[in-house]
């Protein structure tokens, strides 16, 4: 049994049939080849799935596929826009916000929301902001200044 | 052109990262790939009665449940064998799947192959296996009693073997002697290493060939290879590719060999076509090798003058229930080795058993042993400065390994090759204002309240493993040494190919680093190759710190290999003697005649056109080198960690983290400083918050990220770090490791800190993790 979901992906419309159990990370990552969200946990701890649904900071292991029915969803592929990082994605790499990049794809999208709702954030409220996403590389010193150089190059 | 090395330049590795391209084990597809789900024990001993699969097997879809019955009808050898042995070293066999024991929860008795992912799950759950459960033994100290339940019959007493270092009566008649002793028993929690990445693997075998391709989470492709060859699969070694494609960290757990990717490859050969297996957090959790897990009781004696006069070990380490790739070297090797400390220690003793318990195997997790080395030394070393009245900063300073001192030969085995550990202790003072602290330490304890406490912890560490004949004498069944193969192209742009496969260390780029500064070229001329044993030569692969000082100094010893040749070349051409020439900023020119030059393109080009070429050379520019160092490196240096601790509740604030560190010469010192910021977040993890608990059944208590407490962004503080540079006087380079050192350092720091802001309390010992639970229980004791 399937059902059938349209969404829009990245700006682009998608139509699918989906297993009602398929996780939206899976959908996101086989189906619609973009794995760019990782998956490091089942129990929503992690953060490296994360994606943007309709604007919030969604974990996408915690959400079905069929759930983004009429979403619209922002995975790390679709956050460069016309060949032009992002700020954030600046950030991360000015400031080796990163070491093996696993968790970085959800740690920009969560950061992302972060900026969109406090768009100069201090220190403790970046790290308030990010504490659904687990790094064990960095010891999330240069992801504070990563986001705060994004924020100030938003600004 | 501009300075390369010791220049903090972007990661080469980072576009892919930031944009979402890069690609992970389980983010690859291959034609026809099936999916694999493993069943694992729940318990953490029983007797397999027997195995159901017919109910798994009669899902559609389903395309394979295999069991032991199914390795042994394979004829091949089926075991996960360990690569370090020490005397007397007790060696049951590990088998791929269990036949008809299981031994930790976990273990892995069947697998399943399907069509699907959900699939494969979904299968696994209807493969039915009739236990017997049988008495378990998770604890280290409670596996040695003489009733406990035995883990294998060829380990009386759960012994997995029994080791010592250093002289027990030089060590005797110090304590016989002692103006002061100081003793502790203490407990290094198990530790769960969390790779965000779970171990994955992509198996693709091609009965038409006879070839099989592994994509996997490896930190050591070769060293993979090999054992996945030669004890588990039995296939040739060269009909076997192992990739490593990006690895979203490993910290020691994608050194080992474990059961898993074995038993995908047998699925792929069976079935004839690609299969996948992705662990969930649990599975990794439950089957990654596990850190630490030591009890231990040890002493140190001290004069009248607050100088050391001995050191005392004792250590009970749990080896889990098999032997893992490099277990028995862990808290032996890596561990005795190191209880000098940078301390001129006269008379020291370590003994070890190694343990075998119902748990998951531990092995090397970051900093392996000399994380525990350093807690024992340096949590002596508080009480010392206690009981001699001296305070932690003087009786370090007065027992330091003095400057002029090296190399010093320490008691246990380990030569220090160089070393100045006042500088570091001094800075690390000055950069935390010591002198101020303590009066404000002093006014908290006035006036109540909030305790503040500061705790040092001035390390050694060996790393850059190793000198291939000493760690052959003490029991590796592999060499230590790194290749690199540097080819420079007829237009002089430059590939490399290391044994060093990186797994976020971003070897790209400073290996590149390394090259251009030899070479005197752009570092975006350089491009680096790893990971691959189809393009690469043998290589031993990235763990121990070893990346900088073994494979860049391969790297750097090809590279000079090539000058000379180039040498030879431009000489011919330029009509000169080779001996005559030298080799700056990208060009061969003759001493004393600045005109007569030849850039490396022009030399390049002929050596592979050889039209108007030396006789006696034969074509092309290029250098392979294995090279084995002479020496581990030695890096060092003093972390101040400064906490607030509220005595009403128990609970922890980190207030300050300083750390001046030692690590020779620097390539890139944001990659550097970045390196140590991840070592202390897991060592001070460790201090408060990680702990690996199993019930007495032989459960993981804290086997999801719900319940084993890895470090959040909210949880830590921004780090001040400073260096000293001494630089290691035997690598071409000058360099020491530095992915372990923040590891290494950071327990002791953090809890003589929080001992420290407690002794108004008489407490003197709390044993990691220090929650808020332990501290208040010990506050209102």
């Amino acid at each position: 049994m399937t059902v059938s979901i349209q969404l829009e992906v990245n700006g682009k419309p998608v139509q699918a049939a989906v297993e009602p159990r398929r996780l939206l990370v899976h959908f996101l990552r086989e189906e619609l080849g973009l794995t760019g969200a990782n998956i490091g946990c089942e129990t929503s701890l992690c953060g490296a799935c994360t994606v943007l649904v309709d604007g919030n900071a969604v974990k996408s292991c915690t959400m079905l596929a069929a759930q983004a029915d009429g979403a619209s969803v922002t995975t790390i592929e679709g956050l460069a826009q016309n060949g032009e990082l992002h700020p954030l994605q600046e950030g991360f790499w000015e400031k080796h916000g990163l070491q093996c990049g696993y968790c970085t794809p959800g740690m920009i999208l969560s950061a992302n929301y972060l900026l969109a709702q406090n768009p100069s954030p201090n220190d403790e409220e970046i790290r308030e902001g990010l504490k659904g996403n687990i790094c064990r590389c960095t010891g999330y010193h240069n992801i504070v200044e990563a986001v705060k150089y994004a924020a100030e190059r938003m600004s | 052109m501009a300075r390369v090395l010791g220049t903090s330049i972007k990661r080469r590795e980072d576009p892919a990262l930031i944009t979402g391209r890069g690609k992970y084990t389980d983010d690859l597809k291959a034609e026809g790939m099936a999916h694999a789900a493993i069943v694992r024990s729940p318990y953490a001993h029983a007797r397999i009665r027997g195995i159901d699969t017919s109910g798994a097997e009669a899902l559609p879809g389903v395309l394979a449940v295999l069991t032991a019955r199914d390795v042994a009808a394979a004829g091949i050898p089926g075991v996960v064998p360990v690569g370090w042995l020490l005397p007397d070293l007790k060696t049951p066999a590990h088998p791929m799947i269990a036949a008809d024991t299981v031994r930790h929860v976990g273990d892995a008795v069947a697998v399943v192959v399907a069509a699907d992912r959900y699939l494969a799950r979904d299968a696994a759950e209807r493969v039915a296996v009739d236990y017997e459960p049988l008495d378990a033994v998770a604890d280290v100290v409670a596996a040695l009693e003489d009733d406990a339940p035995a883990v294998h019959e060829e380990a009386p007493g759960n012994v997995a073997f029994d080791w010592e270092i250093g002289e027990r009566e030089s060590v005797d008649a110090a304590f016989a002697s002692a103006a002061h002793t100081v003793e502790l028993d203490l407990r290094n929690n198990r530790l769960i290493p969390h790779a965000i990445e779970p171990r994955a693997v992509l198996a693709s075998y091609d009965s038409s060939t006879g070839e099989m391709t592994i994509h996997m989470t490896s930190q050591n492709p070769h060293v993979h290879r090999l054992l996945m060859t030669l004890a588990s699969l039995g296939m040739p070694e060269h009909k076997v590719r192992i990739v490593a494609p990006e690895v979203g960290g490993g910290f020691g757990s994608k050194i080992h060999h474990y059961a898993d990717e074995a038993i995908v490859g047998l699925c792929s050969m069976k079935l004839d076509r690609p299969v996948k297996w992705t662990a969930t957090r649990t599975e990794t959790n439950l089957t990654d090798a596990h850190g630490r897990d030591h009890s231990t009781r040890c002493a140190l004696a001290l004069d009248a003058d607050g100088r050391i006069t001995g050191l005392r070990v004792d250590t009970a380490a749990a080896m889990g229930a098999y032997l893992s790739t490099f277990a028995p070297a862990v808290p032996t090797y890596l561990y005795g080795t190191l209880m000098s400390g940078q301390y001129d220690i006269p008379a020291i003793h370590c003994h070890v058993t190694g343990v075998f318990t119902h748990t998951t195997p531990v092995d090397a997790y970051r900093g392996a042993g000399r994380p525990e080395a350093t807690y024992v030394v340096e949590r002596l070393m508080h009480l010392a400065g206690e009981a001699t009245g001296l305070g932690p900063v003087e009786v370090r300073r007065r027992n330091f390994v003095s400057p002029d001192a090296f190399p010093y030969q320490t008691q246990v085995a380990l030569a220090y090759d160089s070393g100045n550990y006042g500088p570091a202790m001094d800075r690390a003072l000055e950069m935390i204002g010591y002198d101020d602290l303590r009066s404000q330490q002093a006014s908290r304890r006035d006036n109540g309240g909030k305790q503040i406490g500061i705790g040092f912890s001035s390390y050694i560490e060996a790393c850059g493993l190793a000198p291939s004949a000493v760690v052959g004498s003490l029991g590796a069944q592999a060499g230590q040494w790194e290749s690199a193969d540097v080819r420079v192209h007829p237009t002089a742009s430059v590939t490399v190919y290391t044994g060093s496969s990186s797994h976020g260390q971003g070897h790209e780029t400073t290996f590149s680093q390394i090259v251009a500064d030899r070479l005197g070229i752009e570092p975006e001329a350089v491009e680096v190759i790893h990971g691959d044993t189809d393009l690469v030569q043998f290589g031993m692969g990235t763990y121990g710190s070893r990346s900088a000082a073994v494979g860049g100094s391969a790297i750097a010893r090809s590279v000079d290999k090539i000058i000379e040749k180039g040498k030879k070349i431009a000489a011919h051409l330029l009509e000169a003697s080779a001996d005559d020439l030298e080799y700056e900023d990208g060009n061969f020119r003759v001493a004393g005649s600045p005109d007569r030059s030849l850039g490396l393109g022009d030399v390049a080009l002929q050596a592979y056109l050889a039209h108007n070429y030396p006789d006696d050379l034969e074509p092309g520019l290029s250098a392979t080198s294995f090279y084995d160092p002479a020496n581990f490196t030695y890096p060092f240096g003093t972390h101040v960690c400064v906490v607030e601790v509220d005595t009403e509740t128990g609970s922890i604030e980190l207030l300050r983290y300083a750390a001046v560190d030692d690590v020779g010469n620097v390539i890139n010192p944001m990659i550097v400083d970045g390196q140590l910021h991840g070592g202390l977040a897991q060592g001070i993890g460790q201090a408060l918050w990680e702990n690996a608990v199993y019930d007495d059944s032989g459960q993981l208590v804290s086997g999801s990220l719900m319940d084993y407490a890895v470090p959040k962004i909210h949880n830590l503080i921004p780090f001040e770090l400073d260096r000293t540079t001494t630089p290691c006087p035997h690598n071409p380079l000058g360099v020491k490791g530095v992915g372990e050192a923040g590891a290494i350092a950071s327990p002791a720091a953090v809890v003589n800190a929080v001992v420290d802001a407690l002794s108004p309390f008489g407490i003197s010992h709390i044993d990691m993790p220090l929650t808020p639970e332990k501290v208040w229980r010990a506050v209102n004791s």
